[in-house]
């Protein structure tokens, strides 16, 4: 009977098809696969984040009077409320690493070069909306420090040249940061990033599969490869179960800190710091003085780390030579720098 | 060969139309949602005067109190003294405070520190903070804008 209904189903739906486009499918490997993976961690941890996001939905709410106390009685009166709450943060901290090491080993491995330049830009914008997905999330709670976090994230906003004010309103929904700053958030968190982003991750795996994985082979050589399915999947669940060790672990072992409930009258306690992955960004505007030729610091501060994420997105454009022709030595030094800016940077903005 | 020239003409003529149509019905939906997504310009606080608080506070300390929307900052110097500023930080848009120790206003977001005049001593601000004028009023500190 099961065999029967199995049967039907693949027949109108056509799986078969399907069945065979995946007996036919390979992957490349060669020594450098593991990175491979971390694309489809990621993805796996975004996969966690909607399904964790939906449960905490359930009991989250929106405005300034209710939201600290709301996720203060997930954690502290839902069954398992702390561990839901503690898988979503550790897990959209895991995805911003995963995500950044993804980018790096496309970077070193230059497998953004031609014809894959819309992968890469589809993945860089991918990256981007993980972290907004980060920033609009860190208010929701509306604790102390993402209320200041919040507020100087949207006042960079207002140092953008000639757009700087009303996207500092548009994001705040008003001057200050308020209630309605929180509403916005909110909508931007469950319902504007994750349809945006779901599109975008829909283009940016349509783009893997029409022009296959990179693979770095010398020049005559051919790279050997392994069927996608069942070889590549396999091994990908591997990482997804290894990743949900490191997330349940981290998640159990170290809970996510609630904090103490945001007041707009007091002031920014000493040590605030914002998440791991504004660090270096939030030590080198406390290193720019406050006037550097005719610019304000902060305006110059937001000028050049705009100009380098935008110059960085661009880099199938700096770096034109075809996929098999030999490294780029100056981009190579400039990826090593950035990594080691990030990591220099993060660590002096942690202790100091 | 002439007819079909005229043809292409008119077909272009047609794509034009069509297209500009198109893109105008486009503009006319995105217009609202885009002006729908900017918040209203909400009337500016006509707060210019403000109590803030009993005179009551220690020398050589500070307290937090609102001025109309936004936060602002107390002091009373060592000398005892009142002083009256803003508490938002001109760097970044954080709330300041004030550190007896070293008798300044400190902000903790990115260090920027301000003397008593409100005037930046160090780190990354790069306007002074705005001052207010404080006076005693029977037991209440009233501090007015300007």
């Amino acid at each position: 009977m099961f065999r029967r209904v199995l049967g039907w189903v693949s027949n109108r739906a056509g799986l078969d098809g399907a069945r065979d486009f995946l007996k036919h499918k390979t992957v490349p490997a060669h020594s450098g696969a593991l990175w491979y993976y971390f694309g489809g961690v990621t993805l796996f941890l975004f996969v966690i984040q909607v399904l964790t996001g939906m449960l905490l939905l359930l009991y989250y709410r929106p405005t300034p009077t209710e939201a600290f106390e709301s996720v203060q009685f997930i954690v502290t009166q839902v069954e398992f409320g702390w561990l839901i709450r503690s898988v979503h943060s550790w897990a959209a901290n895991l995805m911003v690493l995963t995500a950044l090491i993804h980018m790096f080993s496309v970077f070193f491995l230059k497998a953004y070069r031609k014809p894959r330049e819309l992968t890469w830009l589809s993945g860089i914008a991918l990256l981007f909306l993980t972290l907004a997905f980060g920033f609009s999330g860190y208010l929701l709670p509306w604790n102390t420090l993402a209320y200041f976090a919040t507020k100087v994230g949207t006042d960079m906003g207002g140092a953008v040249p000639v757009v700087g004010s009303f996207l500092r309103r548009f994001l705040r929904g008003g001057e200050e940061v308020t209630g309605a700053t929180l509403t916005r958030f909110f909508g931007f968190h469950v319902a504007v990033l994750p349809g945006l982003t779901t599109l975008l991750l829909l283009a940016h795996l349509a783009l893997v599969q029409k022009w296959g994985i990179s693979s770095p082979k010398r020049q005559g050589e051919s790279a050997p490869a392994m069927p996608f399915y069942p070889n590549f999947v396999l091994r990908e669940l591997i990482g997804w179960y290894g990743a949900l060790a490191v997330l349940g672990t981290l998640a159990a072992l170290f809970p996510w800190e609630l904090g103490t409930k945001a007041d707009p009258f007091a002031p920014a306690p000493a040590g605030i710091r914002p998440e791991w992955y504004f660090l270096a960004m939030f030590f080198t505007l406390k290193l720019i003085p406050s006037k550097v030729l005719v610019f304000d610091g902060e305006v110059l501060g937001v000028l050049v780390f705009g100009l380098a994420a935008v110059g960085w997105m661009l880099m199938p454009f700096w770096d034109n030579r075809s996929e098999n022709e030999r490294r780029h030595r100056m981009l190579t030094g400039l990826g090593i720098f950035v990594i080691a800016y990030l990591a220099v940077f993060s660590v002096l903005g942690y202790w100091g | 060969m002439e007819e079909h020239e005229t043809t292409d003409g008119r077909r272009r003529l047609i794509r034009a139309l069509l297209g500009s149509g198109f893109a105008a019905s486009i503009a006319s939906f995105l217009y609202p949602a885009v002006r729908f997504m900017a918040p209203p310009q909400a009337a500016e606080s006509a707060v210019n005067q403000v109590s803030a608080g009993k005179a009551d506070l220690k020398p050589n300390t500070a307290r937090i109190f609102r001025f109309g929307a936004k936060p602002a900052l107390l002091v009373r110097t060592a000398t005892g003294e009142f002083r009256a500023f803003s508490a938002v930080c001109t760097h970044l848009n954080c709330t300041v405070q004030y550190d007896n120790e070293k008798r300044q206003i400190w902000c903790a977001c990115h260090n920027g520190q301000f003397d008593l005049n409100g005037k930046v001593a160090g780190g990354p601000p790069p306007r002074p903070l705005e001052q207010y004028t404080a006076h005693v009023q029977g037991d209440e500190v009233v501090v007015i804008r300007g």
